[in-house]
């Protein structure tokens, strides 16, 4: 499970970091949606892997920590979930703008001139 | 053991949030009303903040200072999200109403019509920055770094227009590049240490066996970098000085603060992970900082000298100050440290300043004209030009070219920092403790910093005058300014913060040795968040 989950924010990662130097402004959102994915991934694997494990403990019983996921990293990846969600949306915003007022989607307002 | 009212320290995140919720409800035609309540709410966080400065600063048993804190929901310490106030913490709430007050009064008088919801934008951003300075929980930084620059991405914007939709949206591809950073460094820091908490963070840091040591810096380092991006260290700032320079000037101005935030973050938590506490871990990166600043000063440097435009020349005076700032928090030395207090206090305010003094410059004058100018100087005089300087000679000088003039000139002495007024000061103040004769012995890294302080205080002083002499003297079309009384108001009370910061410099300097003092042996804060005291039930089994 370890070796799968790095690899698929190692390939989020990737493709979001290249995406992101990309010249059009969608491969830049693009971009950093799969990367904001992979860090929320990466903030979940913080808290290390439990399979079946609760992140909410009961009242009033005995307690194995051991048996517990840990809810801080899944509290961290609530917010910051919210949070990019938000600033995607923001962002998409500010492209559309900026498609509209330059008539073109490069991230400079203007064609590259060849 | 807390003076009462207890809750006044989380007045200043609730104030301007609450002003600015309240304002939304608001349509924009009722102007007069939605400036009323504005107004008063950047009042009210002036008062607060000097009240919670005065509190942490002689507050306390001895009445040598104090740290408050506020254990957010009254949960036990350390699992408690807490706020703390400390010396530094309020002078940096201090400063964020002080600019926040003048620059929004300048908003009143032409900006805020410009585009929508000026106002709840202004205050959510003055929100997330009181937060950030407030809040002694990482995570929470994080909430209150993406409110503020939620916020600064709408003010950005303000005024809408090809230029500031271009470079705002550079900065907002940046930002949120640098927020992904933050997180990552942020949940690298909690995987290791299992806490959140920058208090408990600074005592763990010292006990992290040889296995966890490596992740938890590295976390730290990543960290590092989304906070160098906020204060725009080379070479990560390539976008600031296009976005303070295409944003509207009471925004810029209040822009000033925004990369002050990362040196802040910088300054606190350098001093908190890897200062005394921090064992194996002690000055981890302290040199790179160090060179960093320099780098930065120098990038600032050329930047001014090859600047055309006002705006960007203020642009690049930021950047020079966060090179100086952080090149002091890489020092990582007592009296530089204070010194480098004073100085954040007086180029942020200065640098405010100017940001709204350039827009009365240039009001009426045609932007290319500058380019010009100073194109013309680097190909030689054209005698054509000369002739209409004669021209003009017989005109007397109006009033507001005066008044114009004269806060230019000051922003000048502040910025290339000579004597008398207080930028000089704090200079003098870092130089002194870098050279020391009471110290063991004068580093080869304070040679460096020295001579990189001088120089730039030459490149601001040859570039302000430059344009001041284009400006004022040998200005190519004789277009004089209509501005208004509230518009040079605001210019007016930040220069005379500045002019009473050198009065008081005495009280002032020793306000940042004891913040220094505090900042270098944080045990006063460490143990102040770990033995926080819950609030105890009231009468009615609620909380007093």
């Amino acid at each position: 499970m370890e070796l799968l989950l790095s690899l698929a924010i190692g390939i989020l990662v990737a493709s979001g970091v290249w995406l992101l130097l990309r010249p059009r402004t969608y491969q830049v959102i693009m971009g950093l949606s799969l990367l904001s994915y992979a860090v929320n991934l990466f903030i979940f694997a913080t808290g290390r892997l439990y399979i079946g494990g609760p992140p909410v403990v009961e009242k009033g019983i005995e307690i194995n920590p051991a048996n517990y996921a840990d809810p801080v990293p899944q509290a961290l990846v609530l917010t910051a979930i919210v949070i990019s969600f938000a600033t995607t949306a923001l962002f998409l915003v500010v492209l559309l703008a900026s498609r509209g007022i330059t008539g073109t989607d490069h991230v400079d307002g203007r064609e590259p001139e060849r | 053991m807390i003076p009462s009212p207890t809750h006044l320290l989380i007045a200043p995140i609730l104030i301007p949030l609450a002003a600015g919720a309240l304002l939304l409800m608001f349509d924009e035609r009722e102007r007069r009303l939605k400036d009323t309540i504005t107004t008063v709410a950047c009042a009210a966080m002036l008062a607060v903040s000097i009240l919670l400065l005065g509190r942490a600063h002689t507050g306390g048993p001895g009445g040598d200072g104090s740290v408050y804190v506020y254990l957010l929901g009254n949960w036990p310490s350390p699992i408690a999200i807490n706020l703390v106030l400390d010396r530094l913490s309020s002078m940096m709430l201090v400063l964020t109403a002080v600019l926040a007050l003048p620059s929004f009064i300048f908003a009143t008088a032409r900006w805020e019509k410009a585009g929508t919801h000026f106002h709840s934008l202004f205050l959510f951003m003055l929100m997330g920055l009181n937060g950030a300075f407030l809040t002694g929980d990482l995570f929470n930084l994080f909430v209150f770094f993406e409110v503020l620059l939620a916020a600064s991405y709408g003010l950005v914007l303000h005024g809408s227009g090809a230029a500031r939709v271009k470079w705002g949206m550079h900065y907002i591809v940046i930002n949120l590049a640098a927020s992904l950073l933050f997180l990552i460094g942020v949940a690298m820091i909690y995987s290791e240490t299992g806490t959140l908490n920058m208090a408990q963070l600074a005592v763990l840091m010292g006990q992290l066996d040889t296995q966890s040591r490596p992740i938890a810096e590295a976390g730290a380092a990543i960290l590092g970098v989304a906070f160098m991006i906020k204060a725009g260290i080379w070479p990560l700032n390539f976008w600031l000085p296009n976005a303070y320079a295409a944003a509207v000037a009471p925004v810029a101005a209040i822009f000033a603060i925004m990369t002050k935030v990362g040196i802040y973050v910088l300054l606190r938590l350098t001093l908190l992970f890897f200062g005394i506490k921090a064992g194996g871990s002690n000055g981890f990166g302290a040199e790179l900082l160090f060179l960093a600043g320099l780098l930065t000063i120098l990038f600032g440097a050329i930047g001014v000298l090859a600047s055309q435009a006002l705006g960007r020349l203020a642009g690049y005076s930021v950047l020079i100050s966060s090179g100086t700032l952080l090149a002091a928090v890489g020092f990582a030395e007592d009296g530089v440290t204070a010194g480098a207090l004073f100085y954040l206090v007086t180029s942020t305010i200065s640098i405010s300043a100017l940001f709204m003094l350039i827009e009365l410059i240039e009001r009426g004058q045609d932007p290319a004209a500058n380019v010009l100018a100073v194109t013309l100087e680097a190909f030689g005089e054209d005698s054509e030009i000369e002739e209409i300087n004669e021209n003009e000679v017989g005109l007397a000088i109006p009033e507001t070219l005066v008044v114009l003039g004269i806060s230019f000139g000051i922003c000048t002495l502040l910025l290339a920092g000579l004597p008398p007024l207080s930028a000089f000061l704090a200079k003098f103040a870092m130089l002194s403790a870098m050279f020391d004769p009471e110290a063991s012995g004068i580093r080869s890294s304070a040679w460096w910093l020295a001579s990189f302080l001088i120089f730039s205080g030459f490149a601001s002083l040859i570039a302000m005058s430059r344009a001041g002499i284009r400006s004022f003297w040998a200005p190519l079309e004789g277009v004089v300014p209509r501005v208004l009384l509230v518009e040079i108001a605001p210019v007016a009370a930040l220069l005379l913060v500045t002019v009473g910061l050198t009065v008081a410099a005495g009280p002032a300097m020793r306000f940042m040795d004891a913040t220094a003092g505090d900042l270098h042996k944080p045990n006063a804060y460490i143990d102040a968040v770990l033995n926080a005291v819950q609030a105890a039930p009231g009468p009615r089994g609620g909380i007093r």
